[in-house]
């Protein structure tokens, strides 16, 4: 249908949004944005957190008012149509509202009755969905005992039902593991082809968003562009490079100060090397040539066209993370230093049951001083379970665990003084202001009353809270509260820093911010753990682990892993899904013969 | 030397742990609003609303008799203060319709052969009947009633009669109701405060995600159990304080005991009371939880401390329930120093049930946070 090409399933002209708050200074959330989305296609909206990605959604669906501009869904204005609207068009917001007590089924019957479908058409509905999200062997299955790619599989299933023209997707794959996702968007553009579906969909994932005919970007209310991923891509072209650390250096002390450079907008570790855009097309880094490192020009990605759009729209510089200022760089410091670096981390044949379920079974692994060693895996595979006996949250069932020389299996409380632990969710109270925050936990971890007030103004100083100091932590906003949690992690001066997906929810030049922060404190020799689900962040560590069902599957450093699997150019996604389908292939070979 | 720097840490911890609390509960509005109005309403509804002393109970009069003996009878109901008449009936069939809309609380029946017994000098019957859907009003009224009656006696034999009884009530004179229950509440309010707070203080770290940062900390259980346990206790003890200062200097009850007995008591028991809110606060999962448990223990263990009703009218089995439940102890200490005086070797036996309670529940629950929580 060339027509079809033409026709406009979402069209906003100067459409603005501001939310007015008590007390607080208004904000203005869409800022006279224009968009168009064609019939038939994929379309992405890509932004940071906090962009306003969710606020268009939802000014779509006309679950809001818009406050000034127009807005016209498949031809119809919004807020004078807005049953029309709705009765063509399924939202599937990011916290989809899945019944988690009942089954599959039940989920779906009841979203069919919400409809008023009739007992035969939801009998073909159901049955071609189903087989299309690959639930079909689980109908009878509770939703709330399903893994978060199901979920997401059945909550979009669920707003499939009724058969809309427009379907809305509000971030389906936040914190779904790289398998799962794929999975997803495999499902996505099959709806597309065959039926003729238009899918508006928003994420923070570069690599999805390359997959849709359209993409919009989205930052701080604005659009900055909007294009096919090849247009937007167009924006990087001749300034992405790729070089490798010299021998014996890892790749984030590297791209830790790439990204310091003057002449480099952005550096990310990738594939054993790091990936930097040049400030100029013309231009060089400074810091290559002191260290007579040669880069060889890269193919430029989305995620490129991303980070330069972001940096011509951010008014302020790059925010520079505090951490002493040096003299030298720390290639150099790295270098120089060669020494044989003690365990601080001994796990041996470690062992958590629940009841019959084995949540973690026989792992064994040492983590070195000063390393920064990752614990990847999809939700469920044993990750979090792991994480919480290594920081004593969680009693093991059997092995050995020995955090700083301390075995955690009888002395808790003496490791406890040598660890920095950092939650998922911002956990600090949030009634305290940021000064009496630091300080309850500075207290905690037993500084001297006397040193406690230096230590408090001098952490301060390094996370950039000083002005903040007397500011509730409820209060403050998003990045903030991260390096508040951060500070009260790292007020006792511990040896060893536990970080739980910490960079879950940031945007990504934030996000570059942590890392360099991670890098120097490994630098100083603090040891660093983390869980993440951004693969992509496996590059930062210099080892790290991948788990599925509770058995470890590799470890080792993220080069090595390369070699071994003979994929020397992947990126850790494409790793990360090799090793857990591999290992899935053996299991079922196994139980099958 | 290992020693002091641990008994230094200990202290510190500590220190900084109940600092955080409280702090925690001073910034939060709805807590600040908890910690001060609970007195001040309980205190003033106590005060005025609870009141088992009536004041002119309302009385139907049915004078069979139409003598002047009985008009006499009648005026004298009518000149005390305690009765006021609301209607004048031919027939006791007519007292139903007005005992049912509520117009009055007792009739009396004056029978038609009153006046012709009394010149016999034999003894006249009255009927007083009373409308018993509020028992304890319809006794206190035909007591009432019968002091009367018995003044309207001695009157006619005219102080003849060999015995006159002249009761006093000592400590409270004139029997006030709020005599008998602000100091009992005295006890009361800090109970309901210290066990709600004690409660949510594990339960609500959990929900918002902060106890484990807390576990992480190097403050061992035993600190951060005693941490969460001294904030409730001192948000009591003023609490306490609070109603003690609305009793005495709004409505002027003389305080006659010594305040170190009144304080030492109010410890002891706010101690227990920390004891049950631990424990409910380690087994339960969110605070939606704890406000089950405390709704459901709190109630009981009102009724049964004989704040509202004496202990002794209770059958047997429930009197024994009752050396379970430290309000009783503390309502009975705290009254007995508050109003007779009473020193601290009087209500010395007080204190074993309630250290009982407190020796059992403290250490359950530190055992329950050991391997319930942790």
């Amino acid at each position: 249908m060339p027509e079809a090409k033409t026709e406009l399933v979402i069209e906003a002209q100067g459409l603005t949004k501001i939310f007015t708050p008590k007390k607080l200074p208004q904000v203005t959330a869409l800022d006279s944005i224009s968009l168009q989305v064609p019939a038939g296609r994929l379309t992405a909206l890509v932004g940071p957190d906090g962009a306003g990605k969710t606020t268009l959604m939802r000014l779509i669906t006309g679950l809001m008012d818009r406050d000034a501009g127009s807005l016209r869904v498949v031809g119809l204005d919004v807020e004078e149509h807005t049953q029309a609207v709705q009765d063509v068009l399924s939202y599937m917001p990011q916290k989809f509202g899945l019944y988690e007590d009942l089954s599959i089924q039940e989920n779906l019957n009841l979203y069919a009755d919400l409809h008023g479908m009739s007992e035969e058409a939801r009998q073909v509905r159901f049955a071609y969905l189903l087989d299309l999200m690959g639930l079909s062997a689980f109908r009878g299955r509770i939703a709330g005992k399903l893994s978060g790619g199901m979920k997401q599989k059945l909550g979009l299933a669920c707003t499939l039902v009724s058969a809309p023209k427009l379907l809305l997707l509000d971030e389906p794959t936040a914190g779904v593991d790289p398998l799962s996702r794929r999975e997803l968007w495999s499902i996505l553009r099959q709806l597309v082809a065959r039926e003729q579906l238009s899918v508006f969909v928003s994420t923070a994932y570069m690599d999805e968003a390359a997959l849709c005919s359209l993409v919009y970007v989205l930052n701080q209310g604005r659009i900055l562009a909007g294009g096919t991923p090849g247009e937007l891509q167009d924006i990087a072209r001749g300034r992405c490079y790729r070089v490798a650390p010299p021998e014996g250096i890892p790749t984030r002390i590297l791209q830790c100060e790439l990204l310091e450079d003057a002449g480099v907008t952005d550096a990310v570790p990738v594939g054993g090397k790091v990936h930097f855009i040049l400030r100029e097309t013309q231009g060089k880094a400074g810091l290559l040539e002191r260290h007579r490192l040669t880069a060889e020009p890269a193919p430029e990605r989305l995620e490129d066209a991303f980070m330069i759009l972001l940096e011509r729209d951010s008014r302020k510089k790059r925010q520079q993370p505090g951490l002493d200022a040096r003299e030298q760089d720390l290639i150099s410091a790295f270098a120089a230093e060669k020494k044989a670096v003690p365990v601080d981390i001994e796990v041996r044949d470690l062992v958590r049951k629940f009841g019959d379920f084995t949540a973690v079974s026989h792992t064994s692994f040492q983590v070195r001083q000063g390393e920064v060693f990752g614990l990847l895996g999809p939700n469920g595979a044993g990750k979090t379970t792991t994480f919480r006996m290594l920081c004593g949250l969680l009693p093991a069932t059997s092995g050995e665990l020995r955090v700083a020389g301390v075995n955690l299996r009888r002395a808790v409380t003496k490791a406890r003084a040598n660890i920095g632990y950092v939650a998922q969710k911002f956990s600090l109270y949030e009634k305290l202001t940021v000064y009496e925050n630091l300080r309850f936990f500075g207290g905690a971890y037993g500084i001297p009353v006397g040193e406690l007030e230096n230590r408090i103004q001098e952490i301060m100083r390094e996370f950039h809270l000083t002005e903040r100091q007397a500011q509730a932590a409820e209060s403050l906003p998003g990045g903030y509260k991260q390096r508040l949690s951060m500070a009260a992690a790292l007020i006792h001066k511990p040896k060893i820093l536990f970080l739980d997906e910490p960079t879950s929810g940031i945007d990504p030049l934030a996000r570059r911010t942590f890392w360099q922060q991670i890098t120097r404190l490994a630098a100083g020799g603090t040891t660093i753990i983390i869980t993440t689900h951004f693969m992509d962040e496996a590059e930062y560590c210099d080892r790290m682990m991948i788990q599925d069902h509770g058995e470890l599957l590799i470890l080792g450093q993220p080069g090595d892993i390369r070699r071994r699997l003979q994929m020397p150019e992947a990126d850790m996604n494409e790793i990360f899904i090799a090793i857990v389908e591999k290992a899935r292939q053996q299991a079922k070979e196994e139980s099958g013969t | 030397m290992q020693l002091t720097a641990g008994l230094r840490l200990f202290w510190q911890h500590l220190l900084f742990l109940c600092q955080k609390e409280m702090l925690a509960l001073i910034k939060d509005p709805r807590m600040r609003f908890m910690l001060i109005a609970p007195p001040i309403i309980q205190g003033l509804i106590f005060g005025y609303a609870a009141n088992y002393n009536l004041d002119k109970v309302p009385y139907a009069l049915v004078d069979e008799s139409h003598s002047s003996a009985s008009r006499e009878f009648a005026a004298h109901l009518d000149g005390s203060d305690s009765f006021q008449r609301v209607v004048t009936l031919d027939s006791p069939s007519q007292l139903a319709q007005y005992v049912d809309s509520g117009d009055i609380i007792m009739g009396i029946v004056i029978p038609r052969d009153f006046a012709a017994v009394l010149s016999r000098g034999g003894q006249a019957p009255v009927q007083i009947i009373t409308d018993g859907k509020n028992s304890s009003i319809a006794g206190i009224a035909s007591g009432y009633a019968g002091r009367v009656i018995a003044a309207w006696n001695q009157e006619r034999s005219g102080g003849r009669s060999g015995i006159s009884v002249v009761s006093r009530t000592w400590y409270n004179p004139n029997q006030l109701t709020k005599w008998n229950f602000l100091p009992g509440l005295i006890a009361m309010i800090s109970f309901v405060q210290v066990i709600l707070l004690s409660g949510m203080s594990i339960a609500k770290e959990r929900e918002q995600g902060t106890f484990d940062q807390l576990l992480v900390t190097p403050l061992s259980p035993p600190e951060i159990l005693i941490g969460k346990a001294l904030p409730p206790m001192l948000v009591g003890l003023f609490q306490s304080t609070a109603l003690f200062l609305i009793s005495l200097l709004w409505f002027q009850i003389p305080f006659n005991g010594s305040l170190a007995a009144l304080y030492l008591t109010l410890l002891i028991f706010v101690l227990s009371a920390t004891g049950i809110g631990l424990i409910i606060s380690s087994i339960s999962q969110n605070m939606q939880q704890v406000l089950v448990y405390v709704l459901v223990f709190l109630m009981p263990m009102i009724l049964l401390s004989g704040i509202a009703t004496p202990v002794d009218n209770m059958p047997e089995f429930l009197q024994l329930l009752t050396y379970m439940d430290p309000m009783r102890f503390a309502a009975d200490a705290v009254r007995r120093i508050y109003t007779e005086g009473a020193g601290l070797g009087e209500v010395a036996w007080d204190f074993v049930p309630m250290l009982a309670v407190a020796a059992v529940t403290l250490p359950v629950a530190g055992w329950l946070f050991r391997h319930k929580v942790l």
